[in-house]
């Protein structure tokens, strides 16, 4: 019988900072970090001196740390984390920001995922991205997790006879989204038609099911509801939210994803049941993992991913808003900024802030995290409902 | 009005004064008998089970280059007996016990001494086996005159102009087959007319089946054995007269050295 | 279906030449052990101990019950093919110059999921397949998804050619041909379809018998070549070494000697002047050459193998200068190994133990006859291994060495042979 977690009460998370993106920039980390951080200080009207707490998110710091970072800005934090996560880092930025500032550990964390992006950054960090890729993917010359994704949906594929317009579907209702979004790198729509003509990388996987890398930032503030009110800062609150790491070891290929371990709890957590979901901004790395999102976070059952985006439009305005953004299928994918990109999305939302994106009647929003193929599978679940302050 | 009664005359001064305006004005002209050293050109070979002889090897040590940027030199290897040489003594059993046997102790003295060159090149030409006899000694004697003694006995085939490695070794199922000294044509020499020493054109004193005659390789044994030298691998016999040639062949100083590869020259007078 | 490979066409000499770009090539320790398995023509993935569990990617602590007792253990291979991709797109440079390039991910019945290089006689996923790990191009062991039954050309596979260094349509320098060895080993280079095969012979005065007879094959061309002297090698080198692509380098002076048994240095010197320091003038003339031709086209220079000796792991006293004139070449061969390693030539290293010949004639048997020895050379090169201990000696010997070195000492010294 599992121990009664805590509730996430009295946390807000607030100041949607995006640091727009670069297909490539000359400058290190450090440079979009700034930004960020200068941004969420001009924002908020919180001090530089008062932010005390750090959580950051990057691939490309080395052979600087985050200690290193605080140094660089300038800054005298009481708590400190790294998570550098990728796709997951968002969701568990914002889990462990939020416990400091329910402890008293920290009162004003700043959350920042931001990487910059070299011409060569792509093939060094591949390299050295993890002893198994070193010693059992990257040998095989498969340009990074593309040929594993093009596995994980060529198996999908047969398994449950998804089509490649289904994963069209997506990937053209984003760009969609992705039109209305300032900050987005595509800048021109899609059509279904350019999706299925695209040249293959790796097939399945085509052209438009890859995201592209740049350089950037996201960022955000975790504080108590009750500094956000002093501060006069619109914000959301954290109804519920889960991690799991390496779930589902035995299976051969990716076909569950780690969120359908815990997601009872999550929904759980915030009292409500999909269905309340008004929107989900899902990781897209690639199109089959987004629609495994859908399967494994309970908006339809395994194998039932096809029919679903079939049956439904993930447009803002359509019948399950998702990705409303554009994703980073659209948006870009500024490293492990790209683990954010979803959270800052859904602040905007719930604080009015998404302009002509905004979702109708939005009050709770599904953010979820997936990151870190360190072999053949991502081993980073996670999952957020955010909401608006009671 | 014979040689030796008007150097007799003469002083030494103008003796040797005479024979440096002669070299200088080519009247004496200098003929090298010597083979180039090569990796290529052959060495003996004895049964793999014996100890060999190093064929010539040379390795640059720097060339102009970053190994030495403004010189050019090389380091070489080599056997006592590789390339044209000369055979002291001390290296056949014969000769080991003998006073003054290496080319270190060997009196000086001998290292320019007078060659008769007894012509066998058409007898070697038809059978690569043929041996000097006594017949052939005589001979030579009878054109040329007594061969006198401490000079040089050379025995020329034409055998240098084998060029061909293949050609010079001259091997088969049945070994070497090369030309030489008779074993009787030896003793001759060295008890009948006491030569310095006997030289070939071919790659040993011996004929190249020496092995089988009796006393296995009799040149080397009676030569050395009675204190004589040896000079093989030699070029260009054709080039000198049968008899009157000086030649100047000192082998290196090795200490208790057998022999060692060395430049024998040979002084030829224009008139002769 | 493989389409069997034709004989290229003659390069077009304009052209630069291209240049060898390498697979990735790094591995972490543990993860050497597929390598180490893969330079003899195995594939071995670690085993628990304790629970049994197979370990895939190599791992120092078991994936299921944390024990660090894990062995390396061969492995038949047998799996289900879960999923194949064309890659046609790479930012890696080996890859993107050999697009479009088959993957597969395979579950194997032994438990773990693997990526690995396609056949291209793989049927579509599900199809069962057998992995087996060959060394690619950086010389480390990767993965192979191979059909349970393969066509009878399906070495032509243009991805299996880039792990093994056939000899079909190459030209071979083979360094000695006046022994039996040598000639045994022309023979097999012709009948595997080599086009050229330049055989090396010194002293062309000491007739050995047998050349006459493999200088009638019309592959053969028979090139003066005298590992003793330096110029005899750097000239052959200038006027062929251009076009060599394989280098087997079986030239050797073996005696029957140890220390006391023959005074003087000369035997010893005549051995390693040939077995040690005749590998390093060849390999410092005709390295160069093979390297700058490592990716030239379909029959690229791949391979140098040498002729070592079991006596080099541990030395054998009756032979004991041979026994230390090969080992000084076994280590030099490592060197050579890495030198070559960059541009992506194999260095194949054989240990046979005594041969059926001259030297060995008071060996009792097993020896390996010279048509066997052969048959391996041709074999490691169609296989694309490192180290090969050819015959029941070398194989016994190597068992005793891996088992414990200083025993084998030991019965070497009891002559314990």
């Amino acid at each position: 019988m599992a121990r009664q977690r805590l509730s996430y009460a009295g946390v807000a998370v607030a100041v949607p900072v995006t640091v727009p993106y670069v297909r490539y920039s000359t400058h290190s980390a450090h440079w979009f970090i700034g930004h960020a951080i200068d941004a969420l200080v001009k924002a908020s009207g919180v001090g530089k001196d008062q932010i005390d707490g750090l959580c950051l998110s990057s691939f490309s710091l080395a052979p600087d740390t985050a200690v290193g970072v605080t140094q660089h800005m300038g800054l005298s934090p009481r708590w400190l984390d790294h998570v550098p996560t990728g796709g997951a880092s968002g969701v568990m930025c914002l889990r462990r920001a939020a416990r400091a500032v329910q402890s008293g550990d920290a009162d004003v964390v700043a959350c920042v995922a931001a990487d910059t992006n070299h011409i060569d950054s792509f093939r060094q960090t591949l390299g050295s991205f993890s002893n198994f890729a070193r010693d059992a993917t990257y040998p095989y010359g498969s340009g990074g997790p593309n040929s594993i994704f093009a596995f994980i949906t060529a198996n999908y594929m047969r398994s449950f006879g998804a089509k490649r317009e289904d994963f069209g579907r997506i990937a053209v209702d984003q760009r969609s989204n992705a039109l209305k979004n300032p900050n987005a790198m595509f800048k021109k729509p899609l059509t279904l038609d350019e999706y299925m003509a695209a040249r293959p990388i790796s097939d399945p996987i085509h052209l438009f099911d890859c995201v592209m890398p740049c350089a950037g930032a996201e960022a955000f503030l975790v504080m108590s509801q009750e500094r956000a009110r002093e501060l006069g800062l619109p914000h959301a609150v954290i109804r519920g939210a889960i991690e799991r790491h390496n779930a589902y070891s035995e299976d051969p290929v990716m076909v569950l994803g780690g969120w359908r371990v815990d997601r009872d709890d999550l929904y759980a957590q915030a009292g409500v049941r999909s269905a309340d979901i008004d929107f989900v901004q899902t990781y897209d790395d690639y199109p089959v993992i987004a629609m495994m999102q859908f399967e494994d976070l309970g908006f339809c059952e395994k194998g039932e991913g096809p029919a679903f985006v079939r049956s439904h439009s993930l447009t803002c305005d359509g019948s399950f808003p998702s990705n409303t953004s554009g994703g980073q299928l659209s948006a870009g994918q500024a490293g492990a900024a790209g683990g954010f990109l979803g959270m800052t999305e859904t602040l905007r939302q719930l604080t009015d802030t998404a302009g002509s994106r905004a979702v109708a009647h939005a009050h709770l929003g599904l953010v979820a995290g997936f990151g870190m193929v360190t072999y053949d599978r991502c081993l980073c679940t996670g999952a957020v409902i955010l909401g608006r302050p009671a | 009005m014979t040689p030796t009664t008007n150097s007799e005359l003469m002083s030494t001064a103008a003796i040797l004064g005479g024979l440096v305006q002669a070299l200088a004005s080519n009247r004496i002209r200098v003929i090298d008998l010597t083979q180039t050293l090569t990796p290529e050109f052959p060495q003996i070979a004895l049964p793999p089970e014996m100890g060999q002889c190093w064929p010539f090897r040379i390795e640059e040590v720097s060339k102009y280059d970053e190994r030495g940027p403004s010189w050019y030199w090389n380091n070489f290897s080599c056997g006592e007996h590789t390339g044209t040489h000369f055979d002291a003594p001390i290296h056949w059993i014969s000769g080991r016990n003998l006073a003054n046997n290496s080319v270190d102790t060997i009196p000086v003295q001998h290292f320019v001494a007078p060659a008769c060159v007894i012509d066998c090149t058409s007898e070697a030409s038809a059978n690569p086996d043929y041996l000097l006899t006594i017949a052939d000694i005589e001979r030579h004697e009878a054109n040329h005159g007594r061969i006198p003694k401490g000079a040089w006995a050379l025995m020329r085939t034409d055998w240098s102009k084998r060029h061909d490695p293949e050609a010079y070794q001259n091997f088969d199922e049945t070994g070497q087959h090369t030309p030489g000294p008779g074993t009787e044509a030896v003793r001759f020499l060295v008890e009948q007319r006491e030569v310095l020493g006997f030289g070939s054109e071919a790659i040993g004193t011996d004929a190249g089946q020496g092995y089988h005659l009796r006393p296995p390789y009799p040149c080397h044994y009676s030569m050395h054995g009675a204190g004589g030298y040896g000079l093989q691998c030699l070029t260009n016999l054709d080039l000198l007269p049968p008899t009157g040639a000086v030649l100047i062949c000192p082998p290196l100083k090795i200490e208790k050295g057998s022999g060692s590869p060395l430049r024998v020259l040979a002084l030829v007078g224009q008139d002769t | 279906m493989t389409m069997p490979m034709m004989h290229p066409k003659r390069k077009n000499p304009v052209l630069r030449t291209q240049q060898m770009n390498l697979p990735p090539g790094a591995r972490g320790r543990v993860a050497l052990g597929i390598t180490t398995a893969a330079a003899e023509g195995r594939f071995e993935l670690q085993t628990c101990a304790d629970c049994g569990a197979v370990q895939y990617p190599p791992r120092e602590t078991c994936h299921k019950c944390l024990s660090p007792r894990l062995n390396w253990r061969e492995q038949g291979g047998e799996g289900l093919l879960l999923g194949s991709t064309t890659l046609h797109h790479s930012n890696d440079l080996f890859f993107r110059e050999r697009l479009p390039w088959q993957l597969g991910l395979v579950h194997l019945d032994a438990g773990p999921t693997v990526m690995v290089h396609l056949h291209g006689e793989v049927g579509a996923a599900p199809a069962r397949v057998r992995v087996g790990a060959r060394l690619d191009r950086a010389g480390q062991a990767v993965l192979i998804g191979f059909p349970n039954e393969g066509s009878a050309h399906m070495a032509d596979d243009k991805m299996l050619r880039e792990m093994t260094s056939d000899p079909k349509f190459r030209k071979v320098l083979v360094t000695d041909g006046k022994t039996e060895v040598g000639q045994a080993i022309v023979r097999a280079l012709v009948k595997a379809g080599a086009d050229i095969v330049w055989v090396g012979h010194a002293e062309p005065w000491k007739k050995m018998g047998g050349l006459d007879d493999i200088s009638a094959l019309p592959q053969v061309t028979l090139v003066p070549l005298d590992l003793t002297n330096g110029r005899s090698v750097t000239e052959l080198a200038g006027a062929i070494g251009g076009k060599v692509d394989i280098v087997i380098n079986n030239a050797e002076v073996h005696r029957n000697f140890g220390i006391a048994s023959r005074r003087g240095t000369d035997v010893a010197k005549a051995e390693m002047d040939i077995n040690y320091f005749g590998l390093l003038r060849l390999a410092q003339e005709f390295g160069p050459a093979l390297k700058g031709r490592s990716a030239d086209g379909a029959t690229n220079a791949t391979a140098w193998v040498n002729l070592l000796s079991i006596y080099a792991l541990s030395n054998f006293p009756p032979h004991g200068t041979f026994s230390a004139s090969k080992a000084a070449a076994h280590s030099l061969a490592q060197c050579l190994r890495a030198e070559m390693r960059p541009a992506g030539i194999r260095v194949i290293n054989l240990f046979p133990g005594p041969i059926d010949d001259e030297w060995n004639q008071q060996m009792p048997p097993p020896k390996l006859a010279p048509a066997t020895l052969a048959s391996a050379i041709v074999k490691a090169l169609r296989d694309g291994v490192e180290d090969i201990y050819p015959g029941d000696v070398a194989e016994e010997w190597l068992e005793r060495w891996r088992d414990n070195p200083k025993v084998l000492e030991r019965e070497l010294a009891h002559g314990g042979g």
